[in-house]
């Protein structure tokens, strides 16, 4: 059951994603992103991570994919969204991207994955990712979390100040 | 020998042991001058003025106290090694006094004060009188580190360093091109003869192994040389030949003679003391301190001697017909370099008494000549010409000047009982006494001819009517002031007086001379020759009649030949401009710069071709770079999987 | 067929590949953004395949994949607003176009 779930998932994934990046039309592109997005949302939910499928729906394909589409109207050019292929560039980036994914999918066959602690479920895991993200001790990211929130907000004044119109003061 | 300045530790006079002192004052008057002072002129010439007279004063004390003493070896007053080739060979810096070189360094020094002294009047109101007080002090340095060398290195390097003197007195007056033209022969010419003298030296000093006079000399030395031979002449005598390329070269020796008349552009002091007394003696004195090395090889003082009399015949000829005094000057001086010159060459081992008749003549010239430029100097700085037939009358005008221009015309041509009779007997009883007739006879020709040549511009410049085309010339002529004419008069007394110096007894080669009397068999002749020649000069001259015109156009064609100098600069120039540099300078120029030059302009275009082409490569297309790197990197991490593989991980 | 780790991290490694394809290969500025969010949603996907199957009983991997979409949010905001500034300047996003930082 599990397996036909997962190639599912797979066919949708690739399909969209594929689509991203070769569709001609931006708008397109957009809506194909969305696609794969959730594809991997269904992928977490399959792994067991039902938080993290949210947490991506909500922030990537909420938050994220919208922003895009913004960026997409807003960069409209007279004349449509078009982004035709060309060889001259594809050639190159489709050797050295399946080169990428060779190398990759070698280095995996070589490393055996062993389960390495027990299945211990006893929080919920979004209790359990909080307690994590805020915990004091060695073990607790709240360092990376406060950066964190100090760089969303950079990004925030940044994204704000480039965008704005000027005002001539 | 020990590195560091070795003092000699024997009772010596203080003279004697400070006798470094001697080239050393000058040398320091020179960096003093030449670096802090060129804007004092009054400065300038008191330090160089003040060092020479100091200088002189050591001399004359050094020489008492040598030739009082009567040493059997030469002193090394300094010797400092500073560069060593192997371990017999080494160079070093040395002050050596022995017979010649105290008696060359006095002469030197005292000749050098008084022009100094001379100069100051001579050149007043010349702009570039602080620059002449340096060079003439660079000039007094160089010539005495020469003369006191004790090594073939040390004296090539003086060499050298004389003939950038020379150079920069020559072309002293440097907004004349004639001036710079004639520095430039000179330097080039000398510079071409020490090509000669390096090959000696290096022959000398490779298979001898050493390069100091002494040992240089020494029975075994000389034998090593005598014994190899190379295309059939013994080394010895090719190295004495080369070597005497050189001197030839600096004392104007037929035929490298043609710098000297053309170093006349330079000051008339310059003249008087380079071009009489010390720089062109250089040569004589040269093959006077390698004797040893001439003498055992019989071909170089052959050489020397028919070089010598050759020289003095042609030179003397040629002053016959010139009409700028101190052509005349210059062309005596070849003259009497060539008696030098010959003196040395007609001596043996055996019986070297023209040794000391050159060294003795070398002395009583330098008092004389320079006396005599020194004077004509004071002429032509009353009249603003060098042209003798626009002076005229002027013994009445410059009676000092005359007074000691007489004496030492008569000096030079050997009316006794001047320094010119004694020292010229000596060298014709030398080349009678060493069997060479011929030359015995030549010399005494030209004893007449120069009796002839120098009276016929003394009567031409002191008698007889005034110029009459310009007769403000003669009018406004005056007397020069004491500080030129002091020196006048102690140089006319000096050259009354060497006669007397007792030469045969102190500065010989070998043993002294035995005291013999005047030879009256030559002395008598030598005499009634110069007196014929002075007559003849008398009555050509003293008035101003065309008897003299009229002889010189009746020789027609020969007359002009002499005239010309028998066209031997126009041969030099013709086979200088049309054979060397069209056919050897000219290709070498277009080699330089098309091949030479040529190889570095293309390397430098290749690489601005190559950054041309290297600059597209920064297109500011973002994807560009990020496929390279990327493309990069993955060929990287092939290169270490690869890699690791094969070292075996 | 038994699912094994592989199957999931062949599916990010051909989604991190697809990513850097579009990264290369696309001439709007836009779309390449795109194409870099499906590379750090690989990334993610990788951490939280290795967190779920090698090591269940830890959070780490959520943990850090929640930080990469986090970073991913960030950057996605600025570059879209450069985007933006740029498309007011030039009137185009063709990354062909945009090349003033050369020679």
């Amino acid at each position: 059951m599990e397996t036909i779930v997962f190639y599912i998932l797979v066919i949708v994934t690739l399909f969209c994603a594929v689509k991203v990046v070769t569709t001609p039309l931006v708008f397109r592109a957009a809506i194909y992103l969305i696609g794969s997005l959730l594809g991997m949302a269904g992928f977490f939910m399959l792994l067991g991570a039902e938080f993290m499928s949210a947490v991506q729906i909500v922030v990537y394909v909420g938050g994220i994919v919208v922003l895009i589409i913004f960026a997409v109207m807003l960069t409209s050019e007279p004349g449509g969204m078009q982004d035709r292929p060309d060889i001259k560039r594809t050639i190159p980036a489709a050797i050295v991207s399946g080169l990428v994914f060779f190398g990759l999918v070698y280095v995996f066959s070589l490393t055996e994955f062993k389960r390495m602690y027990p299945v211990e479920q006893n929080k919920g895991l979004a209790q359990a990712i909080g307690e994590k993200l805020l915990s004091l001790g060695p073990d607790g990211y709240i360092l990376p979390f406060e950066v964190v929130s100090v760089l969303l907000v950079a990004a925030l004044i940044g994204a704000i100040i480039i965008a704005k119109k000027e005002r001539g003061e | 020998m020990d590195a560091g300045i070795q003092t000699t530790s024997v009772q010596l006079g203080w003279f004697l042991q400070n006798a470094w002192l001697i080239p050393l004052l000058p040398f320091l008057a020179f960096l003093v001058n030449g670096i802090f002072l060129q804007k004092y002129h009054k400065v300038a010439a008191a330090v160089s003025v003040g060092a020479m007279g100091l200088a002189a004063t050591v001399a004359l004390g050094m020489c008492l106290q040598f030739f009082a003493g009567d040493f059997a070896q030469p002193i090394m007053s300094i010797r400092w090694e500073f560069l060593r080739f192997s371990a017999g060979l080494y160079a070093e810096m040395g002050v050596m006094l022995d017979r010649i070189s105290v008696m060359l360094a006095t002469v030197v020094a005292v000749v050098s004060f008084l022009i100094h002294v001379y100069s100051i009047g001579y050149m007043h109101g010349d702009t570039g009188f602080a620059r002449f007080f340096a060079c003439m002090s660079l000039f007094t340095f160089s010539m005495l580190g020469l003369v006191f060398a004790n090594n073939i290195f040390q004296i090539y390097v003086f060499w050298e360093l004389v003939g950038v003197s020379s150079f920069l007195l020559i072309g002293f007056y440097y907004y004349k091109p004639s001036a710079v033209a004639a520095s430039k022969k000179a330097f080039i010419v000398t510079r071409f003869a020490d090509l000669g003298f390096l090959l000696g030296v290096l022959i000398v000093s490779y298979y001898t192994g050493t390069f100091d006079f002494a040992q240089l000399q020494s029975e075994a030395a000389l034998s090593v040389l005598a014994g190899k031979s190379f295309m059939g002449i013994s080394l010895l005598s090719l190295a004495a030949v080369l070597i005497y390329c050189g001197a030839a070269g600096k004392s104007a020796m037929f035929p490298l003679h043609i710098w000297l008349p053309d170093a006349m552009e330079g000051p008339t002091p310059v003249s008087a003391l380079i071009h009489a007394a010390t720089m062109v003696v250089a040569g004589v004195y040269l093959v006077a301190r390698l004797f040893g090395l001439f003498a055992a090889s019989g071909a170089g003082l052959e050489v020397v001697m028919y070089v010598g009399t050759l020289t003095c015949l042609f030179a003397a000829l040629i002053a016959f017909t010139q009409h700028d005094i101190k052509r005349v000057l210059a062309f005596s001086t070849l003259s009497q370099l060539g008696y030098m010159m010959l003196a040395l060459g007609v001596s043996t081992s055996e019986n070297a008494m023209g040794f000391t008749a050159s060294m003795f003549h070398m002395t009583t010239h330098a008092f004389f000549k320079s006396l005599l430029f020194l004077a004509a100097g004071s002429v032509i700085h009353a009249v603003h010409t060098n042209d003798i037939w626009e002076m005229g009358g002027l013994r009445k005008k410059m009676p000092l000047t005359h007074l000691t221009f007489l004496v030492a015309t008569l000096a030079i041509a050997g009316v006794p009982p001047l320094a010119g009779f004694f020292s010229k007997d000596e060298i014709l009883v030398a080349a009678l006494e060493n069997g060479h007739p011929f030359v015995f006879g030549v010399a005494m020709l030209v004893a007449g001819m120069t009796a002839f040549y120098m009276f016929r511009i003394y009567f031409v410049t002191f008698w007889g009517k005034p110029y009459e085309k310009d007769i403000k010339r003669y009018e406004h002529a005056h007397e020069s002031p004491l500080v030129m004419t002091v020196p006048l008069l102690i140089l006319a007394t000096l050259s009354v007086v060497a006669g007397f110096l007792p030469f045969g007894h102190n500065v010989y080669y070998g043993v002294p001379l035995e005291h013999h009397g005047v030879n009256f068999g030559v002395a008598i002749p030598a005499t009634v020759v110069a007196l014929i020649g002075i007559a003849a000069a008398f009555a050509l001259y003293s008035k101003r009649g065309t008897m003299a015109a009229r002889i010189a156009n009746s020789m027609g064609q020969a007359y002009r030949l002499v005239l010309h100098k028998f066209y031997i600069d126009e041969i030099y120039l013709f086979v200088t401009k049309k054979i060397i540099f069209r056919f050897v300078s000219e290709p070498l120029h277009w080699f330089d710069r098309h091949i030479v030059d040529g190889t570095m302009d293309r390397i430098g275009e290749i690489t601005i071709g190559t950054g041309r082409i290297l600059r597209k490569t920064v297109s500011g297309k973002v994807q560009t770079y990020a496929i390279t790197v990327t493309g990069g990197f993955l060929v990287l991490l092939f290169a270490l999987w690869h890699y690791s593989k094969v070292v075996g991980g | 067929m038994m699912l094994t780790i592989h199957h999931y991290l062949i599916v990010s490694a051909a989604l991190f590949s697809l990513g850097i394809f579009g990264l290369l290969s696309r001439r709007n500025a836009v779309v390449v953004l795109m194409s870099v969010e499906l590379i750090l949603n690989a990334a993610s996907m990788n951490f939280i395949v290795l967190g779920q199957l090698v090591t269940p009983g830890l959070v780490t991997g959520k943990v850090f994949a929640i930080f990469v979409i986090t970073v991913a949010a960030a950057e996605a905001a600025v570059a879209m607003a450069i985007i933006v500034g740029i498309f007011k300047y030039r009137q185009t996003v063709d990354v062909e176009k945009i090349t003033d930082l050369k020679w």
